[in-house]
């Protein structure tokens, strides 16, 4: 398929390895901050390609895992009630609350829907005047800009009956909170390509200098993977610590200042919980006062609801890089995708699906799993 | 479609644009239903229809296959098929998985209250010409009515009786290491045209559904029969279910080449963008092949002479290692496990 085939080539792929290979001298530890990412380097085995003394680690870039359990009890809360039609991305279904999923309220009667665009949502509310239609806004800056765009033609069509429960994230104060732990390990970063579409890299620059890491804005393919671990591998043993761009077929340094100016009028900074890592300062995005009616967690009265993560998952420790999915004592055993204890068992682009689906049985020597031990 | 419909009905249905609760009641609006719907399309031509609660069949040659499955899709009608083809040929295709000739079918309607005169007469017609097909007759039937609400439009049950020919054994206990994996085409064409249309997505080109009867294609396998051990139709779950079944229930590994495995081009840019994995996609006129080594390239041309095979390819082997694991060799090299889904596959965020 083109644009996807030249980016899964093998010979290229080889000749980067080698690259990676002649260009390390020592240990680095990089983590790929995006879920897709992740997705990609498991489905590949990019890192069993990689010379050993690179690791990769697993970021938290995916939106589905870190969403709290109390935005979904209150997700949950809302699409319970009578009047409702709740729609969502598909992968927020399975994420299990405190009690339940969303798919098990749509099994006990509640009108829960997966859309593909929120602006199906807005033409459902059309549609629907004598229901209440609620957007889960999740997402990073990615689908941010989407997501205020529906809630701007909800306000230009007069739709009343039109709201969001907003559980958006950002990336560079993840990032900046993963540098900050005392156990950090990370050396450098892969940037999450499509993020860095949205908002460019400036806000990136800051971070690169405070922390002395190098940060390179990465696409999703085999190929741009791997290039981008090769710069990043470059920055680190010619010691620079520079914002760079490996994804330029998409990524410009200014981003898309139409879809930056559409978050900006609809959403402001505010503290956010993350899964498992907790608060983050100014790490999330909520409604503008001016589009403050549009806010589900008001209109329905939610915004008490409170939960706690199930104490044995450690999705706050396998988020921030310092333990592997596998090292998880409930990892394919009390956790798995078929009951999963934490989101990122549950998402296709958490990293414990991913370790799940891709890595999980060891049998044999022919086994991937047992190839790495 | 339904042009040439045979209408010696009683009771008009034309005084009926809609089915009623009274069409499922046992009286004589149901009578019309039948002998002016069903009957028409399904009845032997040239024999008076005797009314009975059973059909009596004569004995076949063989042993019998006997199958059943039910349809619940929604749409009803979808690019390239609708749901009496496809109640047709599922089931159809389940008896030829066994290597049977299809020879009878019952079907049980389920139908909504309010439903369109027409679209009954159109499904119905749909699964007249998808029998006659196939040469499979319809041979007994039973109708319900349920309230508005209750389901979604029509349901429909087939259950279905074939003859399998003596030495024709096709099953996972045939399957040893060092054979050959095939399959009939390219994989997830009705998972994603259904999908097109149930949700609304819009892809450049038409995208029909891969929905087809495969009873002439394993009729056409049959001339190499001993050197098939097993054959599965890759419906719910794709060609992952599928080997993943095989691999369990034969005790044996199945090592899949990922480039190997066919895709149209529509399916692969719509898994893309919908971050689906086409290996899951549900297929309706599929099938894989697990065969003797020697005799895959055989096996293959006969596929490739058939209509019914769409880029028939072989896509792996079965080996001894990892019993009941199958892995997937990616476009890199690394290799990748397989693996059963909890559920339907859910489209990602971003």
């Amino acid at each position: 398929m083109k644009y996807i085939d030249e980016y899964r080539d093998a010979v290229a792929a080889k000749k980067l390895v080698e690259a990676i290979r002649s260009t390390t001298t020592r240990p680095w530890n990089i983590m790929e901050v995006c879920g897709g990412q992740t997705h990609a380097i498991l489905r590949f085995a990019l890192d069993e390609m990689l010379p050993g003394r690179i690791t990769l680690i697993h970021g938290p870039g995916c939106p589905v895992c870190v969403t709290p359990i109390e935005i979904i009890d209150k997700a949950i809360a809302i699409a319970s009630l009578p009047e409702v039609i709740f729609c969502s991305f598909g992968d927020m279904l399975r994420v299990p609350g405190s009690e339940k999923d969303l798919l098990t309220v749509k099994s006990e009667g509640g009108r829960v829907r997966v859309v593909y665009s929120p602006m199906d949502a807005v033409a459902l509310a059309g549609k629907n005047p004598d229901r209440e239609v609620v957007f889960f806004a999740i997402g990073f800056e990615t689908t941010a800009p989407a997501n205020a765009m529906a809630v701007v033609q909800a306000s230009k069509l007069g739709l009343d009956n039109f709201s969001v429960l907003v559980a958006h994230v950002l990336v560079p104060p993840a990032i900046r909170a993963v540098l900050s732990s005392p156990e950090n390990l990370v050396q450098g970063f892969l940037a999450a390509g499509h993020v860095c579409t949205i908002t460019g890299i400036d806000q990136y620059r800051p971070i690169a200098e405070e922390f002395g890491v190098p940060i390179v804005a990465t696409g999703f393919e085999p190929l741009d993977i791997l290039q981008g671990v090769l710069m990043c591998v470059r920055q680190l043993e010619e010691g620079r610590a520079d914002v760079e761009i490996q994804y330029t077929r998409s990524v410009r340094p200014e981003g898309n200042p139409a879809a930056r100016k559409t978050i900006e009028e609809v959403f402001e900074p505010v503290p956010r919980k993350w899964r498992g890592i907790g608060e983050i300062p100014m790490s999330g995005l909520a409604l503008r006062e001016k589009y403050a009616k549009y806010d589900a967690a008001g209109r329905f009265s939610v915004e008490g609801i409170t939960a706690d993560e199930p104490a044995e998952c450690i999705a706050g420790e396998v988020l921030q890089g310092r333990r592997k999915p596998h090292e998880c004592p409930a990892f394919g055993t009390r956790c798995t995708p078929d009951r999963p204890l934490g989101a990122p068992m549950v998402s296709s682009e958490g990293a414990c699906a991913a370790y799940y689906r891709y890595r999980r049985k060891c049998s044999g020597r022919a086994c991937p799993a047992c190839r790495r031990k | 479609m339904s042009d040439d419909f045979n209408l010696n009905c009683p009771v008009p249905i034309d005084n009926h644009k809609t089915v009623q609760l009274a069409h499922g009641g046992g009286g004589r609006m149901m009578r019309g239903l039948v002998e002016g719907t069903f009957l028409p399309a399904f009845a032997e031509k040239g024999k008076p229809f005797v009314p009975h609660d059973s059909a009596v069949l004569e004995p076949c040659d063989g042993r019998l296959a006997f199958t059943t499955d039910s349809f619940v899709i929604s749409p009803l009608f979808f690019p390239g098929g609708d749901i009496g083809r496809l109640a047709v040929y599922g089931t159809v295709n389940d008896l030829a998985m066994a290597g049977a000739k299809p020879l009878y079918l019952s079907d049980g309607f389920i139908l909504e209250e309010g439903l369109s005169m027409e679209t009954l007469r159109r499904v119905v017609c749909s699964m007249r010409d998808a029998a006659a097909e196939v040469g499979v007759r319809i041979v007994t039937g039973d109708t319900k009515v349920v309230d508005r609400g209750q389901c979604d439009g029509i349901f429909i049950n087939t259950a279905g009786i074939g003859a399998v020919p003596d030495g024709v054994e096709f099953s996972p206990g045939r399957v040893t290491p060092g054979d050959a994996v095939l399959v009939s085409g390219d994989l997830g064409r009705h998972g994603i045209a259904v999908m097109s249309v149930r949700e609304g997505l819009e892809f450049e080109g038409a995208l029909p559904s891969d929905c087809a009867s495969l009873a002439g294609l394993v009729d056409a396998m049959l001339a190499a029969a001993a050197d098939v051990h097993c054959l599965r139709d890759l419906t719910r779950g794709g060609l992952a279910a599928a080997v993943i079944e095989i691999a369990q229930h034969a005790g044996v590994g199945i090592e899949l080449e990922e480039s190997a495995i066919p895709i149209a081009e529509p399916v692969a840019g719509a898994c893309e963008l919908l971050g689906l994995d086409p290996l899951y996609v549900a297929n309706e006129g599929r099938l894989a092949a697990v065969v003797r080594a020697e005799a895959a390239e055989v096996v293959l041309e006969i596929m490739q002479s058939h209509p019914a095979a769409q880029r028939p390819t072989i896509i792996g082997t079965v080996t001894d290692r990892h019993a009941g694991v199958v892995e997937l060799r990616g476009p890199l090299g690394g290799r990748r496990i397989v693996d059963e889904l909890s559920g339907e596959q859910m489209p990602r965020i971003c």
